[in-house]
């Protein structure tokens, strides 16, 4: 239920996108955030319900690269 | 699965938390929580790390009542349509299951979004749909709430909140909760903050998290640093999508359209304030009011299966195959509870991943 799934907006007409799945593209409603195209956002029962930051999905990867760096100095 | 960069840092973050000699027991309250924890087979590496993780109320279909799928069921059979995510088609009842009554004629379609059912109004004389799901799902419909809606549509909101649901477990006392993995779609909505009290007036270290395999043992290997280091707070793994704040837009549709009130859950008999009911602006699309007629004659019903023992899998006491009916007269084929229909409920995880545990 809770299952959420990250796309890429690649067009909006008003409260509806079309989201990039890898390649499969669906129709989403994306009135619950302020997306623009180009953007990724996580879809849940055909809406979007958060923007997914780049940056942060980034800074995620060099904590965990970080952790393992650290452990490796052990 | 794994990439191999993956293997090789989840076997690091276990090895860490070995290195501390801990034995302690974390509850999490989400199916895809649980779903990767027994897919990737984290479930038994980390109880060899002195870890062992219960998945509490964290099942949508799974806490939502015995009572409310009658209703659902009473309403198709008096002539309504009944518009419902799909994984509640099984969910037994002392007078069968939703699918049972589509399968006697009466009409019930499986949506995928509460949009879909909005659309089939058209099509129908009474459309119903059954709102179920926590934070995550209920902006979806307060979503379609504010919008221009056709006459004859209503919702029969079922939805949970979860932070009453937490605030009942941990006041139940059933078991010892030493952390809790907060779930990350939920807190995409609702934002940290609703979690800070666990922390500080119950003391219990918290991280929010994501769905990857490592975004779940990091949040392990967080829990153990904030207790090793004698700290309670909560912690937020998952930025990449969860803002402290939450999501503004969704929590303000989600106070303009909805107002909490009491309710039942599967394994716990009553929780204040953990279902959203809509307010009185939207009465002509309240299907509790709509179709009062139907509901208010309504046998009742017998709350928990015979022998079933969902309502202690989800306060988190057994865990599946601890139910003597488990893979035996119970499976996903012939379900006894919603635990086993669910994809996210803990049953039918276990049984769909046996071979991993
Ligand atoms: S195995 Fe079946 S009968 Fe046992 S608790 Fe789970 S759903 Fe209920």
């Amino acid at each position: 239920m809770c299952l959420a799934v990250p796309g890429k907006v690649t067009s909006i007409d008003g409260n509806q996108a079309d989201v990039d799945f890898g390649g499969v593209v669906r129709k989403v409603n994306v009135s619950l955030v302020e997306a623009t195209v180009g953007e990724w956002v996580v879809v849940h029962a055909g809406f979007a319900i958060e923007k997914m930051d780049e940056e942060e999905a980034k800074e995620t990867l060099e904590l965990w690269n970080d952790l393992l760096d650290q452990e490796e100095e052990l | 699965m794994f990439r191999l960069r993956n293997e090789v840092a989840a076997q690091r973050i276990l090895d860490s938390i070995r290195k501390e000699d801990v034995n302690l027991r974390f509850m999490h309250v989400c199916g895809t929580h649980q779903d990767t924890l027994v897919r990737f087979g984290l479930d038994p590496m980390l109880r060899e790390v002195g870890i062992e993780i219960r998945q509490g109320p964290g099942c949508p279909v799974c806490v939502t009542t015995t009572a409310e799928v009658a209703n659902a069921i009473a309403l198709a059979e008096a002539g309504r349509t009944i518009a419902v995510f799909g994984d509640m088609l099984k969910v037994p009842t002392p007078i069968g299951s939703l699918g049972d009554a589509k399968a006697r004629g009466h009409d019930v379609r499986i949506v995928y979004s509460v949009e879909d059912a909005v659309r089939l109004s058209s099509e129908v004389k009474h459309m119903v749909f059954m709102g179920i799901g926590f934070e995550t799902t209920s902006p979806t419909t307060a979503a379609v709430m504010v919008e221009k809606l056709p006459d004859n549509f209503s919702v029969y909101s079922c939805h949970r909140l979860l932070p009453p649901a937490l605030h009942a477990i941990i006041n139940m006392g059933e078991f010892r909760i030493d952390g809790l993995i907060e779930p990350g779609h939920v807190s995409a909505i609702i934002g940290v903050d609703p979690y800070q009290v666990f922390s500080t007036k119950y003391g219990i270290p918290q991280v929010v998290t994501g769905f990857e395999p490592l975004d779940l043992l990091m949040a392990v290997h967080m829990l153990v640093k904030q207790i090793k280091e004698g700290r309670a707070q909560v912690e937020n793994e998952y930025g990449r999508l969860v803002k402290k704040e939450g999501n503004p837009k969704a929590i303000k549709l989600l106070e303009r359209v909805f107002r909490p009130v009491d309710s039942a859950w599967r394994g716990f008999p009553m929780i204040p304030q953990s279902a959203y009911d809509l307010k009185e602006e939207f009465d002509d699309h309240n299907a509790r009011l709509v179709h009062e007629d139907v509901l208010k004659d309504r046998p009742p019903v017998e709350e928990e299966h015979r022998g079933c023992r969902c309502g202690e899998v989800l306060r988190g006491i057994i865990e599946s195959h601890e139910c003597p009916a488990f893979g035996k007269g119970c499976t996903p084929r012939y379900p006894m509870g919603p635990c086993m229909v669910s994809r996210e409920g803990g049953c039918n995880i276990a049984f769909r991943y046996q071979g991993k545990m």
